[in-house]
């Protein structure tokens, strides 16, 4: 029959149509919350996700993966009566790996001796430049800097971030990056207990 | 054909001793072919050793030699490899080569960018206008002498970043605020566009004049685009038409041109990884297999084993939702508004967040380094690829058959329209699922295998009609032996480390020249790159699927309803991040 194909087709529209209210009415009755909840959201991006698939954001906000990547930032510890201690040694591989070349870095020499010192005086990236590539997190020796997670930047003047808007805290990095973070701690850590047997091997020679 | 097909031996030397020589410069292959006896050697190596299908033409611009050089890639539908042949000429304007085209009318749109990018003039060329570049630019952009806009240094990093890097806007750094190049005599208070009227001229270039010359008022042009919804971005198509019919017909591009290859080649090799996401953007793991499989090529260094796994599964992903994507906006196209393009988007959405909790981007991902990938797949995500791959995506793909195939609308809109038969698909150098649906099983994973796909097991989707039907339905096929692939390749995927190499910053990459081609979603996608051993490639150039197969556009249209052009164009699946690099 004519129109067969068609009202197959729809069939499967109806039955997508359906399931969002099915859904609904099951997660109803379990008692738990579909909309606004981090389980909801989910499960909508989940393999087993049914009927209404979108998120409504920004009321709802995707759970982004630790791996996201979106601008750099600056790491620094905090260090006693709140110094920001910052990684950054200005040895300019980010700025060299940079593809479109958007970093910017202004070393600072030591007055009395003229010596390179290793902290930045400034550093800037200009993020309308920047393409998201996460090059200069990846190639950093120091993990001094990372990519953020934090992407509602939209603002209406051009975005040129100097240090100080850079910087942020190593908790933050650890909150946005646990993983990440456990790893390289753990990665430091050996690396500074080998350090510290090979001196003290050295010192028994 | 009167020659028989010498299928054996590839030696153009001593088949031509007088004119033909081997490229003897270190890491570089292929033969040097005088060029007065261009067209000889070609129709020779098309007729008698049988390399049907001309894939890439480019130009190279020796500016040390004062040479420059035309590089052509033919191979065989049948598969294996293929035959390198050069012409090079003294590179003093005019630079005037014999065109091709009538050999291998595919090469039409690469003598027409080699020409507006290298100016390289072909006799011969029926329509030898500009492509990428407007008319009226001044200058060749890719020689090697040409500086763009805002030109800082040949080469990044640049020094102006570290150590003493204060920031400044490119548009402030010189008194004219820009270094554009203007012809001789430009004034703009007199400059008339002429560009529209060769275009114009180009499409009426037969019989459709009177005795005067006159044009018959009787043919309407229609242009459609940049900005038309359906032209799939900024694409502009010159139509004429007789009533409904089309009887001419040119593309106009170049609207997103930014000159890939050039900056391409200020980069240095790891640079240009994030680059290539963005050429077909829907694809940015294919784009990264082919740039990474061709400097691999260069480097003569091997990929770690499980890499080569998660790099087929990302290219077979890609290829999943890309097809996809193709079937969600071929029905937006065709009238069928949101529903089906929002059910492909879905499952889009479900595998772009795998790529992005691996790579950390959806669309830009940047995965790929020589010698492997950048990181692993955790374990959590492993499983949801798995569920992915195994439950949803085979189940889903069979409720967009039953949603669609057998609608009496789409069938009537697509069976019996004829798209390209098989040999003007070659002839037109078209590759990837329009050449497959028109009957020829050209397929690189298995006609020039690269990376692992020799382990796997699957076949190569071809149908036999040619028409818009067949083209949609091989994407479902081209679906289903990707996901053969995937369950093949989840299953086998071993352990151990995910790059051969130690992370660089900076690769050597030794002198010579190498093309690489993998089977992107939508055909094949070429980079042929020239190392001189500095960190920056010599030459760096993209053979994007969409722009060679839009040479064939003209001939698939005239004769079509303007009804139909809109989803004869949807076909051909273009994507013009690629198009006009």
């Amino acid at each position: 029959m004519y129109g067969n194909g068609i009202l197959k087709g729809l069939s499967v529209t109806l039955k997508r149509f359906l399931d969002t209210y099915t859904e609904d009415i099951s997660w109803m009755l379990r008692g738990k919350k579909r909309y606004n909840s981090d389980e909801g959201i989910r499960h909508r991006s989940s393999k087993d996700t049914k009927g209404i698939f979108t998120i409504q954001y920004p009321e709802e906000q995707l759970i982004v993966p630790e791996e996201m990547r979106y601008i750099p930032f600056l790491v620094y510890d905090e260090g006693a009566d709140g110094k920001k201690e910052v990684l950054c040694t200005s040895c300019g591989i980010c700025a060299k790996v940079c593809p479109p070349q958007c970093i910017w870095i202004v070393r600072s020499n030591d007055p009395n001796t003229g010596r390179p010192v290793p902290v930045p005086t400034d550093f800037y990236i200009d993020m309308d430049i920047c393409m998201n590539c996460g090059f200069c997190a990846e190639y950093c020796p120091f993990d001094a800097i990372k990519m953020d997670h934090d992407f509602e930047i939209a603002s209406y003047g051009r975005s040129v971030y100097n240090l100080e808007k850079l910087l942020k805290p190593t908790s933050y990095y650890a909150k946005i990056r646990p993983e990440n973070y456990a790893r390289e701690e753990e990665d430091r850590k050996a690396k500074e207990a080998a350090k510290a047997a090979k001196s003290a091997a050295a010192a028994a020679a | 054909m009167a020659t028989a097909i010498n299928t054996s031996t590839t030696d153009l030397v001593t088949r031509f001793p007088n004119f033909v020589t081997l490229d003897a410069r270190t890491g570089y292959t292929g033969f040097i072919v005088k060029k007065e006896n261009l067209v000889e050697v070609a129709t020779a190596v098309r007729d008698e050793f049988g390399f049907d299908l001309l894939t890439a033409a480019t130009a190279v611009d020796y500016i040390a030699e004062n040479k420059m050089e035309m590089v052509y890639h033919a191979y065989k539908t049948t598969g294996g490899a293929g035959l390198i042949f050069k012409v090079q000429v003294e590179r003093v304007d005019p630079i005037e080569l014999p065109s091709l085209i009538n050999i291998w009318p595919g090469v039409d749109f690469q003598e027409r960018e080699a020409w507006d990018l290298y100016g390289i003039k072909f006799t011969g060329h029926p329509d030898l206008r500009r492509i990428l570049m407007w008319e009226g630019f001044e200058g060749h952009p890719l020689r090697k002498d040409w500086k763009e806009p805002f030109f800082e240094e040949e080469t990044k990093p640049f020094k102006s970043r570290w150590p003493d890097g204060q920031h400044t806007f490119a548009e402030n750094k010189n008194p004219f605020r820009d270094n554009l190049n203007f012809p001789k005599d430009f004034d703009p208070e007199k400059y008339v566009v002429t560009g529209e009227d060769d275009l114009y001229m180009s499409l009426d270039r037969d019989s459709r004049k009177d005795e005067a010359g006159n044009m018959k008022t009787d043919h309407i042009v229609v242009n459609m685009g940049p900005h038309h919804p359906s032209t799939h971005g900024v694409l502009r198509v010159a139509v004429q038409l007789d009533g409904e019919t089309i009887i001419g017909l040119k593309p106009v591009m170049g609207y997103l041109h930014r000159n890939h290859d050039k900056i391409g080649e200020r980069n240095t090799y790891l640079q240009i990884i994030p680059y290539t996401d963005r050429l077909d953007y829907f694809n940015s793991m294919s784009n990264n297999f082919g740039y990474v499989t061709t400097v691999e090529k260069l480097m003569k260094i091997p990929v770690a084993e499980r890499a080569e796994y998660i790099r087929v599964i990302m290219a077979e992903l890609t290829r999943v939702q890309n097809h996809l994507i193709f079937i969600g906006m071929l029905m937006n196209d065709l009238g069928a508004m949101y529903t089906p393009s929002l059910y492909a988007f879905e499952e889009r959405e479900l595998i772009l967040d795998i790529f992005e909790a691996i790579s950390g981007a959806r669309m830009m991902c940047n995965y790929f380094r020589f010698g492997g990938v950048v990181r692993d797949i955790p374990d959590d995500v492993l499983q949801k690829l798995k569920d992915l791959v195994f439950e949803r995506l085979p189940a889903k793909t069979d409720e967009m058959e039953r949603f669609l195939n057998e609608n009496e609308v789409l069938v009537a809109r697509l069976k019996g329209i004829h798209v390209l038969n098989a040999d003007d698909a070659i002839k037109y150098s078209v590759t990837g699922p329009v050449l497959r649906a028109a009957g020829v099983p050209y397929d690189l994973r298995r006609a020039d295998p690269y990376s692992i796909y020799d382990r796997f097991d699957f076949d190569v989707a071809v149908r036999h009609n040619g028409d818009m039907m067949d083209n949609y339905l091989i994407r479902f096929d081209e679906i289903r032996q990707s996901l053969r692939i995937l369950e093949q390749a989840l299953k086998q995927i071993p352990g151990g480390p995910i790059n051969s190499q130690k992370p660089a910053y900076q690769v050597r990459v030794p002198a010579g020249e190498a093309y690489g081609r993998v089977e992107s979603p939508k055909g094949e996608l070429g980079f042929y790159i020239i190392s001189n051993g500095k960190p920056n490639p010599y030459r760096y150039h993209v053979r994007p699927a969409s722009f060679v197969n839009l040479t064939a556009v003209e001939s698939m249209c005239i004769g079509s309803k303007i009804a139909d052009f809109v989803a004869l164009l949807a076909m051909l699946d273009i994507v013009m991040g690629e198009l006009d690099r």
